[in-house]
């Protein structure tokens, strides 16, 4: 799984690090970082993140 | 024999109830009305960025997953009529749609100003088109009277400002956002508006409005007389029920259900979204609407598995329902985001870290528990308090 986040949209409100902690994270700057490529295992929880990002601003991109 | 779920209403609440009864497997047909010509797009952004620069469909419009290419949308004609018994409904145009299972995610829309006057250069936020309109009238020098202080009314004096205009707040509250903030944090937000230029004229209501053919300025119920060029009322939201009259349900304050999101006593009819008025037994058993993002893609999770299990075509969830409230506005440079019920806990209210004029984190306590918390910035405590708010017990 490819997982996009459109760090020109993103406003770092951190709410995908709740559905899926293993792929989005708020580093000690206030920003999000996050793996691009998760395991497949996790797909539920990064569409979940992506759905709940207030900026629409994560992609998957299979 | 293929069943047809029906979505009422083709905004960020069908939507998402028409991925989720995908995604729980409903292999049925699934038809989406919506009064609106657009897809689903988001709306939070109508009265921030989007407002604050050209509006667009494209630029706010929902992502379809693929699971969704086969839903019917039927866009542009409001459901005129529902006859729950039949299992069927009556759109405007004239055109009779049976069901076997029935979504209602007709949400809102803005209440307007009863106040006598000229209606033209008056504006809501609700729409696309809502945005793009106001968003002509808004420039530099344009003299911007704002109805209402709660927080679409702050979020479009604070994108105002940002365009230049002029800015002035009525709003009968004593300060901002009072309902969800509290007097304290409700004040600190003030002054920063101020800061920024903004005008609040607090405790009063516009008892007219006065122009020729256009809106011109307003009188106030204290006599006061404004000039304005563009009058944006945000004066709260009235639920989109009325094509449900007639049958027999408690619509007095949108649509009432049960914990499991089914429409009172009616198997196979669910609401979602902020038209759905449910208990949450996180805080009590008391049905209330909830007007935040988050809530549409949490009732949608639930009310899709409660449908199929109605229709025979799943199992039903024994856990409650009790999702977190959420929600978030940006003004200026200010990140404001709440979780949990500040509401329940107005009468126990606590800086919880930093300070009001600084960022800040408020506490909302109900029997001495935290019920709620506000953060003006401070991103990096989001988390925790967050936890905190999920580890209390919920009753089952």
């Amino acid at each position: 799984m490819k997982v996009v986040v459109d760090m020109d949209v993103c406003k770092d409100h951190g709410q995908c690090v709740f559905s899926a902690p293993e792929v989005f994270q708020i580093n000690e700057n206030g920003r999000l970082v996050y793996v691009a490529e998760p395991d497949e295992s996790l797909r539920d929880a990064v569409e979940e993140a992506a759905d709940v990002c207030p900026l629409q601003a994560i992609t998957i991109e299979d | 024999m293929s069943r047809r779920i029906l979505i009422a209403g083709a905004s960020m609440g069908g939507l998402r109830a028409a991925e989720r009864l995908r995604a729980s497997g409903f292999m049925g047909e699934i038809v989406a009305v919506g009064d609106e010509i657009h897809m689903p797009y988001n709306r939070p952004p109508l009265s921030k960025e989007a407002l604050a620069s050209e509006v667009t469909h494209e630029a706010v419009a929902f992502r379809l997953r693929p699971a969704v290419a086969d839903v019917t949308w039927r866009l542009g004609v409001p459901i005129a009529s529902a006859d729950l018994a039949a299992g069927a409904v009556r759109l405007a145009d004239g055109a009779e749609l049976a069901y076997d299972g029935l979504v209602v995610a007709t949400g809102m829309r803005p209440r307007r100003l009863p106040t006598p006057g000229p209606a033209r250069g008056r504006h809501v936020v609700r729409t696309i088109e809502d945005a793009r309109t106001l968003r002509g009238e808004l420039g530099p020098g344009a003299r911007v009277l704002v109805i209402g202080a709660g927080f679409i009314g702050c979020e479009v004096a604070a994108t105002a400002r940002i365009l230049g205009a002029d800015v002035t707040v009525v709003a009968p509250e004593a300060v901002p956002m009072r309902r969800p903030l509290g007097d304290d944090l409700g004040a600190a937000l003030q002054r920063r508006h101020e800061a920024r230029g903004v005008r609040f004229l607090l405790g009063r209501t516009v008892a007219a409005f006065f122009g020729e053919g256009r809106v011109a300025g307003a009188e106030l119920s204290d006599g006061t007389r404004l000039d304005a060029d563009v009058v944006v009322e945000a004066v709260g939201s009235a639920s989109n029920t009325e094509w449900l009259d007639g049958n027999g349900l408690d619509l007095s304050d949108g649509v009432l259900c049960d914990n499991a999101l089914r429409v009172e006593g009616r198997s196979g009819v669910v609401a979602v979204g902020d038209v759905a008025r449910f208990p949450n037994p996180r805080y009590d058993d008391v049905a209330r609407r909830v007007e935040h993002w988050s809530i549409p893609t949490d009732t949608a999770k639930r009310a899709a598995v409660t449908l199929l299990a109605d229709l025979g075509l799943g199992a039903p969830e024994p856990a409650p329902f009790a999702p977190l409230p959420t929600f978030w506005s940006d003004q200026y440079d200010l990140r404001i985001q709440s979780f949990g019920a500040p509401a329940l806990g107005a009468d126990d209210i606590r800086v919880l870290d930093g300070d009001l004029d600084g960022e800040v984190v408020v506490g909302y306590h109900d029997g001495g528990a935290l019920v709620g918390v506000v953060l003006i910035g401070l991103p990096s405590a989001v988390a925790r308090y967050r936890a905190e708010l999920m580890r209390a017990p919920v009753a089952a």
